[in-house]
């Protein structure tokens, strides 16, 4: 055996290095001393925060939500009267927050996919009104939107001079009026026809499916399933009569009878927020399907896909990974800038909170409910976009 | 066209398969093809070579209509290719390509890529489509991959699979874009060993490459593009030993030494 000079074959072959300089120990110590300091830190602000609520005879309490409010909610899903508790009137509001975000989710992500869509189109006035639109939309303040959107509403004629729109739908300074569903009698053996057609277009859908591993072709199959969602309940329709009927908005003296209506606040809300958002869907739309690299179409077109399969079978599922995380960022801005809603005086958790807050003279724990309300609502949503993120990711490494 | 205009899908040995007739094809003002005539037999093996952007690329892809000629005929097993969206779609099932750059789905499997065409354009049963294509697997040489993902694959690995997947199609034509060049060099020889193999069954390959060895040893003729043009085409004794072009001979000393 040979050695090289000044390196004998008896040495240890990994020195001891002092504990500075070794990479484990440093991560470990790292991680130590942020914790220590994030806890450092908590104390700190707590003390400050207990210290000075003690000074000014403010204390952290949520006795008060049981104590009647005193004050009107303009428009809420859960009736609310001033007689009723400040904790009714914080889900009242909670109430009004939900909605609004949950048909601004869903009427925003149908609107960014169309938009995300249309910016690709091939067609020049499509993709150029589609950019347009979403340059003047992600580049404006919200607020200013909404509060125009607000103003256009608002400058509408008076209910005498309602803009009528087909299907007894009505626009005035009011807000937006239009037919009212109402439940018939037959409205339940009509709606065991619905459900039987859905089911007999899932099962058909299966046997396709099996008929396609078998080697058959499965859109006849596939078109009949079709066919019969759509015959089925239009047969029952007209057989045994209308299951719904509406009830439309009859103008009387000031108002109108009868409808539903949505305040001018609620569907400024709702527009600006959906608009707005969608503008931003859109843009992840188009980079998710951007992001899908051109030799894939080229390898499913050059193997005879139709450019349908193309898109369904490759394009999709891999515009799918990259739009699904920004999008839940999306979802929670939508949520959260629905706050915006004081700037226009409608009646959400943030603008009940804030009347609450003055009148109790316990800002510091509204807010802190506030907060946490905010970030239950978004943690939830999360929590359902990661697992609906965990089935689209599949392994692929 | 006369009367030797073979009948389509009855193509024979030694019939003419491809007959390109005075191809042209321009990006905006950029004249790509210039006039390009080819003449390709069943059971050929052409190897097209040329500098970088003579159009080799543009012209293999105006075979299965990823680009679309402006001038001139492109007939394909009696097909001629036009806008006609059935003939596209007939030819695309009869060609099979590889990529410099494998282009396999990252989300399936390497036996998903295979299997997806046959069961969606040919409508095989699955468990057919399956059976067919762990023996083409098996004769790429890696059917103990079938369950891996692309990225788990090696470039080589990745190349073998998209061979499988374009065979599986039962391709009467096979085109492939220099389907080595984006491979390590240990990598290189296991898909031309496939390539060799494929040709010595009688498939007719029309093969954009710069690996001379493969070449010599396997091709009936070679093509020389310049400047969107083909400047010699001859068997490769000829290309090799005697080129009648200048151009030829100076690219030929550049890439062999
Ligand atoms: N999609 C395209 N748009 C515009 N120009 C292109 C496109 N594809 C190729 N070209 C141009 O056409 C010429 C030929 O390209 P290509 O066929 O890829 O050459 P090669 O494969 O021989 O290197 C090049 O000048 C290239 O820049
Ligand atoms: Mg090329």
């Amino acid at each position: 055996m040979t050695s090289a000079p000044g390196a004998p074959s008896d040495a240890p072959l990994r020195t001891s290095v002092p504990p500075w300089r070794n990479v484990r120990v440093r991560r470990v110590a790292a991680q130590g001393v942020f914790v220590l300091a994030v806890l450092v830190a908590a104390l700190w602000l707590w003390n400050n925060l207990t210290s000075a609520m003690a000074r000014t005879n403010l204390t952290f309490s949520l006795n008060f939500l049981r104590t009647t409010a005193g004050f009107e909610i303009a428009e809420s899903p859960i009736p609310f009267r001033a007689v009723d508790s400040y904790g009714q009137a914080f889900i009242a509001g909670l109430a009004n927050t939900i909605v609004v975000s949950i048909v601004g989710i869903v009427l925003a992500t149908i609107l960014g996919v169309l938009v995300g869509i249309a910016r690709l189109s091939r067609n020049w006035l499509v993709s150029r009104l589609s950019a347009g639109f979403v340059e003047v939309m992600r580049n404006t303040p919200l607020l200013v939107q909404l509060v125009l959107l607000y103003a256009v509403l608002r400058q509408l004629p008076p209910v005498a001079g309602s803009i009528s729109l087909p299907g007894s739908i009505y626009l005035n300074q009011r807000g937006l009026f239009i037919p009212s569903p109402e439940a018939e009698a037959t409205l339940g053996p009509w709606l065991g026809l619905v459900v039987g057609a859905v089911a007999l277009a899932f099962v058909l859908r299966r046997i396709a499916v099996r008929r396609e591993d078998a080697g058959l072709d499965p859109r006849r199959l596939g078109l009949v399933g079709l066919a019969g969602l759509i015959v089925i309940p239009l047969a029952g329709w007209i057989v045994l009569g209308a299951p719904i009927s509406f009830d439309p908005p009859v103008l009387e003296r000031f108002n109108f009878r009868g409808g539903t209506s949505f305040s001018p606040e609620f569907t400024a809300l709702l527009a600006g927020l959906v608009i707005y958002t969608a503008a931003f869907i859109g843009e992840v739309v188009r980079g998710g399907i951007q992001a899908v690299r051109r030799g894939q179409v080229e390898a499913a077109q050059a193997l005879g896909l139709t450019e349908r399969q193309t898109l369904r079978l490759v394009v999709f599922p891999q515009a799918l990974r990259v739009i699904v995380p920004p999008l839940t960022s999306q979802y929670l801005n939508l949520a959260k800038n629905s706050s915006l809603a004081i700037a226009i005086g409608f009646p959400d958790l943030f603008a009940v909170s804030r009347t609450m807050a003055n009148q109790t003279g316990q800002p510091v724990s509204v807010i802190v409910l506030v907060m946490a309300t905010y970030l239950t609502i978004s943690l939830a949503t999360s929590l359902l976009m990661n697992l609906y993120n965990r089935r689209v990711q599949v392994l692929e490494r | 066209m006369g009367d030797q205009e073979p009948a389509p899908g009855t193509a024979m040995a030694g019939d003419e398969i491809i007959v390109c007739r005075d191809v042209h094809k321009w990006f905006g003002q950029h004249h790509v093809l210039r006039g390009i005539d080819l003449t390709v037999r069943t059971g050929e093996v052409v190897v097209i070579f040329g500098p970088s952007g003579s159009g080799k690329s543009t012209f293999i892809r105006t075979i299965n209509r990823l680009e679309e000629h402006q001038r001139g005929q492109i007939i394909v097993d009696g097909i001629e290719l036009s806008d006609d969206l059935r003939n596209i779609a007939a030819i695309r099932s009869e060609i099979g390509m590889v990529f410099q750059s494998f282009n396999l789905f990252p989300h399936l499997t390497a036996l998903q890529n295979v299997t997806l065409a046959p069961i969606k354009v040919r409508h095989w049963a699955r468990d057919r489509a399956e059976h067919e294509a762990m023996e083409l697997l098996t004769r790429v040489g890696i059917p103990e991959q079938a369950h891996k993902y692309p990225a788990q694959l090696s470039g080589g690995q990745q190349q073998r699979v998209a061979l499988a997947r374009a065979l599986a199609m039962q391709p009467k034509i096979m085109l492939f874009d220099e389907p080595t060049s984006a491979l390590d060099p240990e990598m290189i020889s296991e898909v031309l060993d496939v390539m060799r193999e494929l040709a010595q069954s009688g498939m007719t390959m029309l093969c954009v490459t710069h690996e001379m060895g493969f070449a010599r040893a396997v091709c009936s003729r070679m093509a020389f593009f310049d400047q969107g043009q083909i400047v010699e085409l001859g068997p490769p004794w000829q290309i090799f030993d005697a080129p009648k072009h200048e151009r030829t001979k100076r690219f030929l000393s550049q890439i062999l030494h």
